[in-house]
């Protein structure tokens, strides 16, 4: 193009029309990274649904028909008939708990004028700047004495404490913002401070307790290391677990891996896109790396 | 003023100073005991141990600095320091550049941008378990994405086996970590940038300046909380990383990708030298303590960070 078609074209932001042209750069860019992120995930999903064969020699396309026997025979292999209900277990009773605990220290710290607030905090950030795995040797040997390994109540106890400073702190911001008109009036009916919690407090901070239980949900869901270590028994793997023991086992078998992998994701991924803002308002506010 | 106006709740209520504030602590107390049971607690614990030649079962002898003595002589050791370094140098530059670049491009655009915001993130909320499952596939020599770009479109250097090799396994490990991880860095630092000042920008636009000037002079000054905030983060998380490694080469071949956590995992839980393990461990914590009390120093020196 010629130096004073050039012009022009630069000129064109001043006007509507050519808000169009100026955002075609953006897109290039953003399709391209779209491609990046979302390539591996399409070889996931569909070479979980087609033979052994096919895959060897049409990787990237479609099915040649659609076989949900992947799925099946996954099912059974990766045992998720046992460590389905595991996961379940783990993540539903260390969400249970977590926002029990990490609502009331949250609500003490918001509202509860706590001598001392401040060495809570602070310990709290030792706490979670302690590498896990520094930790984790002296706990295992701890758990070990106490008879804890290959126990669930053991595991949970475990990631209550890990992850209930992180949800103190985001219940702490949602509950900073409830006017104090609200525990007020209920201070008048002679409420007393766990009164004001359960009946005024926790059902106004709901959007902090839901944000904080798919965030510690997410966490234990997908969590590897503990699980590994303190639940090493076959009868005890959480989905994570198993599934890695599957992909050692079966390694060379991708379309069963893959459709194994599916189902592990599958819950996570239809809740995220259920849920997103939540999700990510929760992930990012916590810089906690799931 | 509330215990006035309960005037008909009778001076029951009356109760000491001190009972008061054992009732307040009573809700932070179970948090905090778990804590202490659990993380504070064993991590002194483990101090202690760092100076045994405790195997976790039997004699625990107090040995001095013996086992950091053996630190200084182990080639694994260094190798892997020598690894979470690089490892940090990596995270610290390409995914917070591919967030700030697909962010900017994000807030460049009227139309998608939602849509593009949460497929950017999904890689994030993927265990490691699956995403080293994806990637081992795509970067396996004879039937991942390098053998079919050499099939089908002629580029023929790319179907390597890039886990297998001592020169590229860390890379191609990072590689992985980074595609689950950069929609982290994105979606923080687009919250950041869409919290900017539009005025800034057209003031800009007024003095002449181009999309890269603008970004230079009114995003990056305007984000830079954020951006400081994330590249702390990624210092420290840097240290500790454990999944990626393990689920893929365990550390090999031959060291090639070890760590400081998969070479504490495998003293520990492989060869049952506990007290060496937990020495290594002290070497994370103070890796920790050195970034975080560097971040403390600089702000009090009086940096605007």
């Amino acid at each position: 193009m010629s130096a004073a078609e050039a012009k022009v074209r630069t000129a064109a932001p001043e006007k509507q029309p050519g808000r169009n042209l100026t955002s075609l750069p953006n897109y290039v860019v953003l399709v391209i990274l779209l491609v990046f992120a979302l390539v591996p995930l399409y070889q996931l999903v569909v070479n979980s649904f087609k033979t052994r064969v096919q895959i060897g020699f049409d990787p990237f396309g479609l099915p040649e028909e659609w076989l949900f026997s992947n799925f099946i025979e996954a099912w059974e292999r990766g045992k998720y008939a046992t460590t389905m209900p595991n996961s379940i277990i783990l993540t539903s009773a260390t969400i249970f708990f977590v926002l029990i605990f990490a609502g009331m220290a949250g609500f003490a710290l918001a509202r509860l004028r706590l001598r001392g607030a401040d060495y809570v905090s602070f310990y709290f950030l030792v706490g979670t700047a302690v590498p896990p795995q520094f930790y984790m040797v002296p706990l295992f040997i701890l758990w070990r004495t106490l008879g804890m390994i290959n126990t669930f109540h053991g595991l949970i106890i475990i990631y209550v404490a890990q992850f209930s400073p992180f949800s103190t702190y985001l219940l702490r911001s949602y509950m900073v913002s409830i006017p104090q008109e609200f525990v007020d009036a209920a201070r008048i009916d002679g409420a007393s401070n766990w009164q004001v919690f359960r009946k005024v407090i926790m059902p106004l901070s709901w959007p902090g307790f839901l944000t904080a239980g798919l965030v510690v949900g997410l966490g234990v869901w997908n969590e590897f290391l503990f699980a590994q270590t303190f639940l090493p028994r076959p009868e005890f793997k959480t989905i994570v677990t198993s599934l890695y023991a599957f992909q050692q086992r079966d390694g060379r078998e991708w379309g069963l891996t893959n459709a194994g992998s599916l189902i592990m994701i599958a819950p996570v991924i239809i809740l995220f896109l259920a849920l997103q803002r939540r999700f990510i308002e929760g992930l990012t506010q916590g810089g906690l790396k799931a | 003023m509330a215990t006035m106006q309960a005037g008909s709740a009778l001076p029951v209520r009356q109760e000491s100073h001190f009972l008061k504030g054992l009732g307040r602590w009573a809700f932070v107390a179970p948090v905090l005991l778990l804590n202490l049971v659990v993380i504070v607690g064993p991590a002194f614990f483990g101090v202690y141990i760092a100076f045994t030649d405790w195997s976790g079962v039997g004699d625990m002898n107090f040995v001095g600095l013996e086992n950091f003595q053996r630190l200084l002589q182990d080639q694994v050791f260094w190798k892997a320091l020598r690894n979470n370094l690089v490892w940090t140098a990596i995270f610290l530059v390409v995914p917070v550049t591919l967030g700030l670049l697909g962010a900017y491009m994000l807030t460049g655009i009227k139309r998608g941008q939602m849509f593009l915001r949460v497929a950017f993130f999904v890689p994030y909320v993927l265990p490691s378990v699956v995403t080293t499952h994806i990637w081992r596939y795509l970067m396996h020599p004879r039937v991942g994405l390098g053998q079919w770009l050499s099939d089908n479109l002629g580029i023929h250097f790319l179907d390597i086996s890039w886990l297998g090799s001592r020169e590229t396994a860390l890379y191609a490990i990072a590689f992985m970590d980074n595609w689950h991880f950069w929609g982290f860095p994105l979606v923080l630092l687009l919250a950041a940038m869409s919290s900017v000042d539009v005025e800034l920008y057209e003031v800009a636009r007024l003095d002449g300046a181009s999309r890269f000037q603008q970004f230079r002079h009114v995003t990056l000054p305007s984000i830079r909380p954020t951006l400081v905030f994330l590249l702390l983060m990624i210092s420290i998380w840097s240290a500790l990383v454990f999944d990626y490694i393990f689920l893929t080469t365990g550390g090999g071949p031959a060291n090639a990708s070890e760590v400081l956590g998969t070479h504490l995992y495998t003293s520990a839980f492989e060869r049952f030298q506990t007290g060496y393990a937990a020495s290594i461990g002290l070497v994370m914590v103070l890796w920790v303590a050195l970034v975080v009390g560097g971040f403390v120093y600089l702000r009090k020196r009086g940096w605007e960070i």
